[in-house]
């Protein structure tokens, strides 16, 4: 298991009021995502768990694409990655940001 | 020439050889051995009749089994190169040079026997292509064929599985050749007559079906949440603002996710009626909810699909079928028609290059072209007008007088940036272009050119090559949509989001797709028994893809 950890300047805050938020599940090829509004609005901090051992610099990549395309200040997305393709990462966060900003099912 | 006429008195020969081991047409199996030894000479044009579907097995076998010895130096022209049967011939020494067009299950041995100088290839040529060389300089000698079943005068019934038999047959029987046909029974009395029995002059009685493969068939359980994303970008990126009515799908499951999300999405966008109402296409199983919720008008096939018979023949508003009710294709028809009559080709590929060229090989396997080159190329020949064609044409050369200016065929190349085993979609340099040096041919085998692909759709977004004023521009709307494989993160991203600006390049947010809607829940049908129970039972699916 690798450990990442991302603190990154977020240009639009989360919307919506809910909590907090997860998509997908821990399987092969899959990740776990929860999503939680617990950073300043122009923050947003993600903890990565990944099955995959050295693949950070993907993972930057994916992540910092993902804070200046979408509203994710505000958040602390806590990711369980069992060795997910790139853009299944990035869809599943386009998918937590989307899921907070609905109301409470 | 001296004597006219020698190409009927070599004919008259080979039926009066044939004629000792036949009984009238009919070639006992027994005697199909000396039969083929007696009809097929040393440095023939052989075509044996196979496609990526249905296949004259009992025939390769037979041919496989003559002794090199005897028979040798056959030049093989034949559409596919699928049995091992096919290959064996050359193993053997009893066929030495070939023109193909597609050999999916063998593109490994094809290649390894390349390398080896166990074929002599003449080239690796597009269906249509290899059809028409059937009438100009690689007419066969002897067409070794497959129908379902024969009268005594030789009349063959081809049934749903047509697809290149009359193609094959016109082109030898006309010119002198030979026609044998394996069938699998001789009745009193055919459903219908495919070909009539004077182009045909033997027939050996199988006592089995041909085989066919099932290679339409995509399973709705196996589709992505990516796919159901990329289905989305195309439907609403591209068949809506173009207006898509005329169209093929290649095989894959991108385009499954599309037809499955016609039902859904597409009638949420409001587009029933506006897009996909006519198809040169094989009747795919994943279409049947959209042809059963009413969007498509019209189908017209290259073959048939193991499974799809009943449904197809219920469905004879939508389909083409023949006196007895069943589906009558025809490859070379439906090869033109996905040429001429559709505006759009949307496919996936295995690999793209920085210009946009693309490939389905990759190191050590050649699994040649099939249809798709065909279906994925701008017609020059084209001079009839539609909405898409024109649309496509204008945004290509905004400037240019619209009254001379040619329309251009949608050519849309379509897959997430990571295929199967995380192998990247982009590449800085095709695999062909290798193959190409090491077997020292003058092309490497590209699928799609450049300069016929109009759009590369991936997860990230899609990328219009038509809006491209340059090579420059071209090659980061290509970075710009590859997301986080090598060539995507060497992207110029200033370039690209000028790009982006511009609209050359629109993500899924650009076009207020909800990433919270890629989601199987969208799917019409989520597994093959639900296109089973959708089809109300019409469609029964082969064995191996029953699970339940």
């Amino acid at each position: 298991m690798e450990k990442l950890s991302f603190k990154l300047d977020a240009p639009t805050s989360a919307g919506g009021s809910r909590k907090q938020a997860i998509v997908g599940v821990v399987a092969s090829g899959n990740l776990e995502v929860l999503l939680e509004r617990a950073s300043p609005p122009d923050l947003c901090t993600i903890d990565i768990a990944t099955a995959a051992h050295g693949f950070g610099a993907v993972w930057e990549a994916v992540v910092r694409d993902f804070v200046a395309r979408r509203s994710a200040g505000g958040l602390r997305i806590s990711i369980n990655d069992g060795g997910a393709r790139p853009d299944t990462v990035a869809l599943r966060l386009a998918q937590g940001v989307r899921m907070i900003e609905e109301p409470e099912a | 020439m001296s004597h006219w006429g020698m190409q009927r008195a070599a004919l008259r020969e080979r039926l009066a050889a044939g004629q000792r081991h036949a009984k009238g047409k009919i070639v006992p199996i027994p005697a199909l051995p000396a039969f083929l030894k007696a009809v097929i000479r040393s440095g023939d044009r052989v075509c044996l009749e196979g496609d990526n579907q249905k296949q004259a097995d009992i025939l390769a076998s037979a041919l496989a089994a003559l002794d090199p010895r005897e028979v040798h130096d056959l030049h093989m022209v034949q559409s596919g190169v699928v049995l091992s049967a096919h290959l064996d011939v050359f193993d053997k020494g009893i066929a030495r040079r070939l023109d193909f067009s597609y050999s999916g299950p063998q593109s490994a041995r094809i290649a390894r026997m390349l390398f080896g100088r166990k074929i002599e290839l003449g080239a690796v040529h597009t269906y249509l292509e290899l059809f028409a060389r059937y009438f100009i300089d690689l007419t066969p000698h002897v067409a070794l064929i497959a129908a379902v079943s024969a009268d005594k005068d030789g009349n063959l019934y081809t049934g749903p599985n047509t697809e290149d038999t009359p193609t094959v047959v016109e082109a030898t029987s006309y010119k002198n050749g030979l026609v044998v046909a394996q069938v699998t029974e001789i009745v009193a009395k055919l459903p219908r007559v495919d070909i009539p029995g004077d182009l045909v002059h033997f027939v050996v009685e199988a006592g089995k079906p041909f085989y066919v493969e099932p290679l339409f068939t995509r399973d709705p359980a196996a589709i992505t949440e990516t796919q159901i994303l990329t289905a989305m970008l195309a439907i609403k990126g591209i068949y809506a603002p173009y207006g898509v009515r005329r169209l093929n799908h290649g095989i894959g499951f991108n385009t499954a996710a599309i037809e499955l999300l016609l039902p859904t999405y597409g009638e949420r966008l409001g587009l029933k009626g506006k897009v996909c109402t006519h198809f040169a296409l094989n009747p795919h199983p994943t279409l049947i909810p959209a042809i059963e919720s009413g969007w498509v008008e019209q189908i017209h096939c290259f073959g048939s699909e193991v499974g799809m018979e009943d449904y197809v023949a219920a469905r004879s508003d939508i389909f083409f079928t023949g006196p007895d009710g069943s589906l009558r294709s025809n490859r070379a028809f439906c090869q033109t028609a996905g040429l001429y009559a559709c505006d759009m080709f949307i496919g996936a590929t295995l690999q793209i290059d920085l210009e946009g060229h693309s490939s389905t090989v990759t190191t050590n396997r050649i699994a040649g072209f099939g249809g798709a080159p065909n279906m994925g190329s701008d017609p020059r020949g084209r001079r009839h007008p539609s909405e898409p064609w024109l649309k496509a044409g204008a945004e290509a050369a905004p400037d240019a007088n619209a009254a001379l200016r040619r329309g251009r065929k949608l050519v849309v190349q379509i897959g997430e940036t990571f295929g199967d085993n995380n192998v990247p979609l982009f590449v800085e340099q095709l695999d062909a272009l290798a193959l190409a040096r090491e077997l020292n041919l003058d092309l490497a085998p590209v699928m799609v050119y450049a300069d016929d692909v109009t759009h590369i759709v991936t997860e990230e977004g899609i990328a219009n090559l038509l809006l491209c004023r340059n090579t420059d521009e071209r090659e980061q709307a290509i970075r710009g949509v590859a997301g986080y494989t090598d060539i995507g993160r060497a992207r110029d991203p200033k370039m690209v989001e000028r790009l982006r600006e511009r609209g050359v390049i629109r993500r899924p947010e650009d076009l207020g797709i909800d990433p919270l809607d890629a989601d199987r829940r969208l799917l019409a049908a989520r597994s093959i028994k639900d296109l089973m129970l959708t089809s109300g039972g019409l469609y029964r699916p082969p064995s191996r893809f029953r699970n339940w």
